[in-house]
């Protein structure tokens, strides 16, 4: 029997379906619980002059305000600097930071309290975007930078140079839970919060700080998660530490529950990134060179910046070999929501600029760009297989599913069509773009590559199931089912997985990095094992044998190998053991070995592995309005020995789609006063059912286990993300079409406005002849 | 596609299955402190005396008649979670803009969010806690677990219940924006995917589970084989050992 490996459903399927699975803000509310709302400053950066909260005091129903002087502890929630400051004192940082809470009896009452409030603001000249933060030198960081070879020297003998710049934009999380948090207190100073976090610890350890009590004060437990994507692994705990300043000063349990606008408005998104870059490059379109400043949008406050931005830094090489690179990273100060984790965390910026560099250099050698690519794939052993921070790519994937991909899309046979389609449409153009993924797995801070659990089994049989990593809908739960359903040898019918709580297994890492199932399912399965060394003995000694040695635990039965007829009942062991008073509980931990990082030289093995995916997307552009149709994707990626197909199957679809959405769709507006103008699904566009093309065809790598990976497996819930740039390079190679460009200038989001204006580009700035003459290789023209 | 093995064993012993194993972080998941302060809906709503500005309203709610005072302001959605305690329904933004409080009012679907509940009496209102006939689930209900429909459930029961009344829409005979021959009516047998998407495209799905929701739709159109979008090319992994 094999349950690791299977298309089990997903572990709160039913509860799903029937709207029965409990969220934070859908159990039943405890007797006199109280709501709070927010005061949002009306600038993004001024001096708060004066609050006076007397108008809020006549509204039925307010039970008290909070402002700075509430706070008990430390007024700071920032994760890794204390940068945060939770409730201004003095000073706004952002257009619609919230000024003080009001708490009402009902949401209805707070609300009504919060508009009462009168700020009175001097206002201060903001700093929005990141060309105003170079302009101004305003940064979070100094420069951090990591180099390999001499770029400067092969820039100056390399064939060719470009230089350019690219603009990445940022992305609301848009999960469907907005952010949620109840904290209850028992009248003895201990408070019991729910939260809708990724990252239970972490909330625990910062409600703690503002409370100004013990960590062990505070338990923190996660139900599971309407959608997390990386905004509420530090997002939730501004909220959660509001809601238990809240119950501190009432002693009444309190929620929050931010409506969209100010979730929206509140909180940090993914990183907006502008890169600056030289690359040399020969010929036949190999890069020799690269010089590229990457800037990050930082936003207000620290947040997880400075580890956002390494992972861009450790990503701007993509699957691409580069013999000379000097990649620096500095994080812009700017007066805007502070930017944080999301799907990915920084690595998609950094292939975003890549990619964007690798096209340019094919169009200006009139290349075909997936030949440019593959020529400067990461191939062999040592120095060309080896990135620019000094780790070698001992698991090479990427050639193995570039072809598989390139032949399960009949790229060879589409790409004929497309250009006669070309020819014969003027005003609509089809292009097809191949693109390759490598993503590093492991937490960049190597502190955080360490999970735990803690199995119970009861004497009945039946058992507790608790681990370090939250459910957020990727599925963990399940794999995490799987993998000591397979290690006790039992069925999945035992289990109880637990709400993921800091009081079961405490000092967790965040439920981020894609690493959930790889750290946790390590730990549970250690867990597991020390159950069974403890239960071995005892069935060998019900079965009258001498030794433990060789028991298999299979299909809720212990036998021995050699004499599987004489077996004893899984629950009768339990029985026995309980009996001759062996524990029947055990902790599980497990830490990833061979990982360390030197943040002085840039150098190390941040990554255990990697993960490698490819995708063909092909889109057809209309010329007028410069909308584009997805007709096509075809997606070979490496899970490696999945744990589960159908989990993997739905993150690899699911990343895809939020990842076209990022790069075509879903544009952050911001006006010249710093104020969010798509703060609503109204004006922000995220993907719906319609933009998912009828050819979707998802393969998982072949033959793809992975050592020293829990059973074989391998993370899954960033990487696919990147595989939605084919998308992005699909409607320029369609832009392309419109004329004969030697470069296509796109800005990102690629929505219809910048498509059109990357078409009036094209028709006005065609050139290809006179680059012709430096084309070696016209037979590999398409 | 699940396991078959799986749904086999769900449809003979789905409450063993699912219900008391593996939901276990889904049904009864309130700790005890809370359950023992826990206020009861029903007996918090039973009042008849409406408070000044409210009004007393009977609302039937998936067969059953609910009685509530409340004011004309406050709307079905806000109704059905805060004072009936029917929490199946989800705000996702309350501007009826992500259809995940998606309800049915005798048969059509409402964004619950847009609707004021006083306006409801009379009508029948089926939540997605009302789908269900016991333990046995509404096929749409089924098709969703069997396709994997969804990833983290926050926006399903919208995507179930705005599917229920996809299919009912179709057996009536209503066309959509994209419909293609207005003189025919739409059959289940030969909905296409493209009118799938444009009838469900009013409900977001972050997680855009998306190939399993349009899947899903198939099956509980009757449609065989269900699910080219969701097509995954696998072979079964060879068993891996302990």
């Amino acid at each position: 029997m094999s349950t690791v490996g299977k298309r089990k459903s997903h572990e709160s399927a039913e509860g799903h379906v029937t709207g029965k699975a409990v969220y934070t803000d859908e159990q039943r509310p405890p007797v006199g619980m109280l709501s709070v709302y927010p005061v949002l400053a009306a600038h993004a950066r001024a001096k708060i002059t004066s609050i006076d909260t007397s108008a809020a005091d006549e509204v039925e129903g307010l039970v008290t305000v909070l402002t700075a002087a509430d706070v008990p502890g430390e007024n700071d929630t920032g994760a890794i600097a204390h940068d945060e400051i939770l409730l201004p004192t003095d000073e706004v940082m952002y257009w619609g930071q919230a000024v003080a809470w009001t708490v009402g009896e009902t949401e209805d009452a707070a609300r009504l309290a919060a508009q009462k409030i009168t700020v009175e603001y001097e206002p201060l000249p903001p700093v929005l975007t990141i060309q105003d933060a170079i302009a101004s030198d305003s940064f979070h960081t100094s420069p951090q930078v990591i180099r390999r070879g001499d770029p400067n020297a092969a820039l100056q003998t390399a064939d060719l140079c470009l230089t350019g710049e690219v603009g990445v934009n940022g992305q609301d999380h848009f999960y469907l839970e907005t952010q949620t948090s109840w904290v209850i207190p028992d009248g003895a100073g201990h408070y019991q919060v729910y939260s809708s976090t990724q990252h239970p610890t972490e909330t625990q350890i910062i409600i703690a700080r503002v409370l100004g009590i013990p960590t062990n004060q505070v338990v923190v437990t996660c139900l599971r998660m309407g959608g997390g994507f990386g905004g509420k692994e530090s997002q939730a705990n501004p909220f959660a530490s509001v809601a238990a300043i809240a119950a501190y000063k009432t002693g009444r349990p309190v929620r929050v529950k931010l409506n969209r606008q100010h979730d929206m408005i509140l909180t940090g998104k993914r990183h907006g990134f502008l890169g600056h870059y030289t690359v040399g490059f020969s010929y036949d379109g190999r890069i020799t060179a690269l010089d590229v400043d990457l800037y990050a949008d930082g936003g207000w406050s620290l947040d997880l910046s400075p580890p956002v931005l390494l992972r861009a830094m450790l990503h701007v090489d993509n699957a691409y070999y580069i013999p000379n690179l000097e990649v620096r990273g500095r994080i812009a100060k700017t007066n805007t929501v502070s930017n944080t984790a999301f799907r990915g965390f920084g690595g998609p910026q950094g292939m975003v600029v890549i990619e964007d560099i690798v096209d340019r250099v094919a169009r200006s050698l009139n290349l075909p760009p997936d030949v440019v690519r593959e020529r400067n794939f990461y191939h062999g052993t040592g120095e060309t297989n080896t990135t620019h921070y000094g780790q070698e790519i001992f698991d090479n994937r990427i050639a193995r599913v570039w072809s598989d991909v390139q032949a399960n899309a009949e790229v060879a046979e589409r790409k004929v069509a497309i250009a006669q389609f070309n020819q014969t449409h003027t005003y609509t153009k089809r292009g097809l773009a191949i693109t390759p993924v490598k993503f590093g797995i492991s937490f960049n801070k190597t502190q955080y590559n360490q999970a735990g659990a803690l199995i119970l089994i009861y004497t009945d049989g039946s058992i507790q199931l608790n681990h370090g990593g939250t459910e957020m809908g990727q599925g963990l739960h399940t794999k995490m089912l799987q993998v000591a359903a397979q290690t006790l040898g039992v069925n999945l019918n035992r289990f109880r997985v637990m709400p993921t709580s800091t009081d079961k297994v405490p000092n967790t890492s965040a439920t981020a990095a894609s690493s959930g199932s790889d750290l946790n399912g390590q730990a549970v399965k250690d867990a597991c094992e020390t159950i069974k060394s403890r239960l071995a003995p005892v069935a060998a000694k019900m079965l009258a044998l001498d030794t433990p040695e060789e028991m298999v635990f299979a299909e809720d039965w212990i036998y021995c190998r050699t004499y599987p007829s004489a077996r004893v009942r899984f629950e009768d062991v339990v029985q026995q053991a309980y009996g001759d008073r062996v524990s029947l509980s055990a902790t599980g931990y497990y830490r990833t070995p061979s990982i360390y990082w030197n943040a002085e030289t840039g150098r190390g093995r941040p990554f255990y592995y990697y993960a490698y995916g490819a995708a063909v997307s092909e889109v057809e552009v209309d010329g007028f309005t410069g909308t584009f149709k997805l007709l096509q994707v075809d997606i070979v990626h490496d899970v490696g020995e999945s744990l589960n197909p159908l989990v993997d199957q739905g993150q690899i679809e699911g990343g895809f789609v939020q990842g076209m959405g990022w790069l075509t769709m879903e544009e952050l507006v911001w006006d010249a006063q710093g104020r969010l103008r798509t703060d609503a699904p109204s004006t922000y566009k995220i993907p719906t059912i319609s933009e998912v093309p009828e050819h979707f065809k998802v393969q998982l790598l072949e033959r793809a286990a992975q050592d020293g990976v829990i059973y074989g497996s391998k993370a899954v819930g960033e990487p696919p993300l990147m595989l939605a740039i084919s998308v992005r390079e699909a409607i320029r190679a369609a832009i392309a079409a419109f004329g004969q460009p030697d470069h296509v200038p796109l800005t990102s989001p690629a929505t219809p406005e910048a498509t059109l204006k990357a078409i009036d580009y094209v028709r006005t700035h065609s050139t290809v002849a006179a680059k012709s003459s430096i084309d070696p290789d016209p037979a590999l023209k398409s | 596609m699940q396991d078959p093995e799986e749904r086999t064993k769900r449809q003979t012993s789905r409450r063993n299955f699912l219900g008391q194993a593996l939901t276990a972080a889904g049904t009864a998941i309130a700790a005890p402190t809370l359950i023992h302060q826990a206020t009861s809906a029903q007996n918090m709503n039973t009042t008849q005396t409406p408070a000044p500005g409210e009004m007393a309203v009977t609302l039937t709610v998936n067969g059953k008649p609910r009685s509530l005072t409340l004011e004309p302001r406050v709307t079905l959605l806000d109704a059905l979670r805060e004072q009936l305690g029917l929490v199946g329904s989800k705000k996702g933004c309350d501007h009826g803009q992500c259809g995940a409080c998606t309800v049915l009012i005798d048969g059509e679907r409402v964004y619950s969010c847009l609707a004021l509940a006083v306006m409801q009496e009379g009508k029948a209102i089926t939540t997605v806690e009302g789908l269900a006939n016991g333990d046995v689930l509404h096929p749409v209900q089924d098709a969703f677990i069997d396709n994997d429909g969804f990833q983290c459930g926050y926006c399903t029961p919208g995507q179930v219940c705005a599917s229920v009344a996809l299919l009912d829409e179709i057996k009536r005979g209503c066309a959509s924006a994209i419909t293609p021959d207005l003189t025919r009516a739409p059959q289940l047998a030969d909905l296409s995917e493209a009118e799938i998407k444009e009838r469900l495209s009013g409900n977001l799905c972050r997680c855009s589970a998306y190939n399993g929701i349009v899947a899903a739709v198939q099956q509980a159109a009757g449609q065989q084989p269900p699910a080219p979008a969701a097509a995954m090319l696998l072979t079964e992994p060879a068993e891996v050992l302990v």
